[in-house]
């Protein structure tokens, strides 16, 4: 498509599919990186970014299709140690430095090639040369332990040693969201950086939530959505709001919002956060679904974590718990994974039956029964074990272990990863009846259409709410624009 | 973001201080200490403390625990009073399987993903019996050159302070300044940091088991050296006190935050903790109480400290 291509890229990748499950990660994704070339990649939650990066730099092997690192196919063996080798450097979303050694001691293990007598001292240099060039005036010394850094410091130093060569190439350094915890001087330094490199003849693939910056650094942008590749153009064809649409799925159908009936002013909230830092101060009504949207990762967990905080004791289990939680992460903060469907659903309830001490069997088994039936889990015997249900039913019974206690505010992280569109049908339904009923839902979901079912939402964006929107206003489009707005200057 | 002492030198700066409060103390009861004889005499049982303190922190740099450390050194001294004496070469390859045995543990917790608490207390077992195998009663012989080691008196200081300075340095340079030892500590702190660079963890882990494994058998041999004699239970205190050593030093159970020099001094504190306790007149009954107690109270300086420094640190 320009010049360039004559050359061979330095990463090709054809037909690439990868399914989690149920999920499709990647739905068949073509695509090719050329020398002296900075791509921005941009999509929302979900999109399948994530997991292209880590197929190009080898952490994840591919269902289908291949490879190609610097015109060579690689589709079977492509692995970290082959990736590296071959110049590919990653600067991840989530900082990965080792916090207890220091700055060198990181240089270090990122280069294996820094061996032998004096490695300290070159290790040194060669970070410090590299800081000074991307970032003048850093205030880094390589000797500081990186857990004394500040975050910032912390990703200037994660840049650098991605982008620093001792004896191994660097050809293709991919960016994941590099600038998220650095001010606009600092970004502004990184995009001009990036500007020389790929100058130089560097390939780099820039990811950010900020469009503004991708559209500066980069040379053609390429958009993802469900797995899919939906446009590659040059960064010049595009607009900010231009690529808000192109994100976006197709009108999307949209499910019978209930009226958001306006509130009677004198009306309390049932949950309210003061607003600190936020644009909008947090507030849920009794009997509202109130949904957390933006990109994951932007604070949306962290709030909710404080909310349940607030809104419970850490030292006595209430006999009338206020609030509930819907873990999202199933296998780490969920399930009781030796223990029975029924134990893990009647966990929350038991102090409430409890006779002096003992647990109450035969309610709990009742109860275990009323909500199979009600919640639909699949399963001919309560007493099986929690794991032989599929991650649908398992969520399911963590649903009724959460509106099965008496708990006016059910908050949940994102519980629906990973589960499948019927059981995802099965739970709307569920939360609206409890919703009608006067219970109160704050919702975090990465997922656009369970963000739309929401009667109100609060977006997200570096830790704090940018927007609210509410009845009509939430719609996809709204959410992204939100969520990827300008960085404020 | 300047502060007067970084995390890393207040990590060994507070046992340092310990371990001097605590000399001082000593010297005040008892005068006498105060000379070559003196010290030699406080500190003599240092040594293979030290020794397999810092075995217990090389396990403790990425993350693991090693409950089998009293059991092993035990062993080990078992096989240094017995074939290390009568057939040295015999011995010589006996140690070296107990190495690639403490490698292989390595690598099964890895590739496992096991508990290495759980694997490392059932080895425990193993290696107590292996000792009773070998030395059923109490008995058997240290080596010449051992014993000779252990004894000798080198001029301005006792063997027992030179030789933990020694050891110091040695894990220092190991553990601290070479690559090999970044390495090491980087995949406590970060694992997936380090797999992501195209390191094999399996092979640091393994690495790591088998330096904890010479460390430790260094420490069997040297306890046989000073009592010329073993017992298949004649460490079993040191799973413990190896622990008690590594966190006194200013290590933490996790995250690869580790301090050789620190645990060795830990290791002197603790042997100086007991002699200390028994200038006091503290009947040996109450001598462990009073031991946990001390081990408090230095870690309580250590919590409130750190504190403080993150408070500054977010200031």
């Amino acid at each position: 498509m320009n010049d360039e291509s004559q050359l061979p890229a330095v990463i090709a990748v054809d037909g690439a599919r990868k399914s989690f499950g149920a999920v499709k990660a990647l739905d068949g994704v073509d695509f090719t990186v050329a020398p002296g070339q900075c791509i921005g990649l941009v999509g929302h939650n979900g999109a399948g970014k994530s997991t292209l990066v880590n197929v190009i730099n080898g952490g994840i092997t591919l269902d289908q299709g291949t490879i190609a690192l610097a015109g060579q196919n690689h589709s079977s063996g492509h692995s970290i140690a082959r990736a590296r080798s071959g110049g590919i450097r990653c600067v991840f979303q989530e900082l990965s430095l080792c916090p207890n050694l220091t700055v060198l001691e990181n240089v270090r293990i990122a280069h294996r090639t820094l061996t032998g007598f004096g490695w300290r001292t070159r290790a040194a240099k060669l970070i410090s040369a590299q800081l000074d060039t991307i970032f003048p005036g850093h205030g880094i010394s390589a000797g500081s332990v990186v857990g004394d850094l500040s975050i910032a410091q912390r990703q200037m130093v994660e840049i650098a040693t991605a982008f620093s060569r001792d004896s191994d190439p660097v050809a293709l350094v991919i960016l994941d969201e590099p600038t998220s915890s650095l001010d606009a001087s600092r970004a502004h330094q990184l995009i001009e950086y990036v500007k020389t490199f790929t100058a130089e003849g560097g390939a780099v693939i820039f990811i950010s939530h900020i469009l503004g910056e991708i559209l500066e650094a980069a040379h053609r942008v390429i958009v993802m959505r469900d797995g899919k590749v939906v446009g590659d153009r040059p960064a010049s064809e595009f607009t900010v709001p231009g690529l808000v649409q192109a994100m976006g799925s197709v009108a999307a159908k949209r499910q019978a919002r209930r009226e958001t009936d306006a509130r009677a002013s004198g009306e309390a909230p049932v949950v309210a956060r003061p607003q600190h830092t936020d644009a909008v101060a947090f507030r849920a009504f009794r009997g509202e679904l109130v949904g957390l949207a933006g990109l994951s990762g932007h604070g949306q967990t962290e709030t909710l974590v404080d909310l349940y905080k607030s809104l419970s004791s850490d030292w006595r289990a209430a006999r009338d718990p206020k609030a509930a939680f819907v873990a999202g992460d199933r296998l780490i903060d969920g399930i009781f994974p030796i223990w029975s469907i029924l134990r893990n659903m009647s966990i929350t309830v038991l102090a409430d039956w409890s006779r002096r001490g003992f647990v109450d069997v035969a309610r709990e088994i009742g109860f275990g029964g009323d909500w199979k039936q009600r919640i639909g889990i699949r399963s001919d015997d309560l007493e099986n074990p929690i794991l032989s249900l599929s991650g649908g039913n398992q969520q399911k019974a963590l649903f009724a272990r959460a509106l099965g206690s008496r708990a006016e505010v059910v908050l949940m992280d994102d519980p629906m990863r990973g589960v499948d569109i019927g059981t995802k049908q099965d739970v709307y339904a569920m939360l609206r009846q409890e919703a009608d009923k006067g219970r109160t839902f704050v919702w975090y979901s990465t997922e656009m259409d369970e963000v739309s079912v929401c009667d109100r939402v609060y977006v997200f964006r570096d830790g704090r709410i940018v927007a609210e929107l509410a009845g009509d206003a939430v719609s996809e489009d709204a959410i992204l624009a939100a969520s990827f707005g300008e960085r404020a200057a | 973001m300047r502060r007067l002492v970084s995390a890393d030198a207040l990590r060994v700066l507070v046992p340092a201080m310990s371990l001097a409060v605590l000399l001082g103390a000593v010297f005040y009861l008892q005068p006498r200490t105060m000379s070559y004889t003196g010290l030699n005499l406080l500190f003599n049982l240092a040594v293979p403390i030290a020794l397999a303190t810092l075995a217990q922190m090389l396990i403790m740099a990425v993350n693991d625990l090693d409950l089998s450390m009293g059991a092993f050194v035990s062993f080990a001294a078992c096989v240094t009073a017995t074939f290390l004496q009568s057939a040295p070469l015999l011995g010589l390859l006996i140690l070296a399987a107990a190495v690639a045995v403490y490698a292989g543990l390595g690598v099964i917790i890895h590739l496992r993903n096991l508990p290495a608490i759980v694997v490392t207390l059932g080895m425990s077992f193993v290696w107590s019996g292996l000792a009773v195998l070998i030395l059923p009663s109490p008995g058997g012989a240290a080596p010449e050159w051992i014993r000779a080691i252990m004894t000798v008196r080198p001029p301005f200081a006792p063997m027992a302070i030179v030789a933990s300075v020694l050891i110091a340095v040695i894990a220092h340079l190991i553990v601290m300044r070479s690559s090999l030892g970044v390495v090491l500590r980087g995949v406590g702190g970060n694992r997936r940091s380090v797999e992501r660079a195209g390191w094999s963890v399996v092979r640091v882990r393994a690495m790591t088991y088998a330096l904890a494994a010479v460390f430790a058998i260094l420490a069997g041999i040297s306890l046989v050296g000073l009592t010329t004699a073993a017992d298949a239970n004649i460490a079993m205190r040191y799973t413990l006190l190896s622990i008690a050593g590594v966190i006194l030093g200013g290590g933490e159970f996790v995250g690869g935050r580790v301090s050789p020099i620190g645990a060795v001094i830990g290791a002197l504190t603790l042997t100086l903790a007991a002699s200390f306790l028994s200038f006091l007149r503290i009947s040996p009954d109450w001598q462990i109480g009073a031991q946990g107690a001390i081990l408090i109270l230095v870690l309580a300086i250590r919590l409130v400290l750190n504190r403080r420094e993150n408070k500054e640190k977010r200031a």
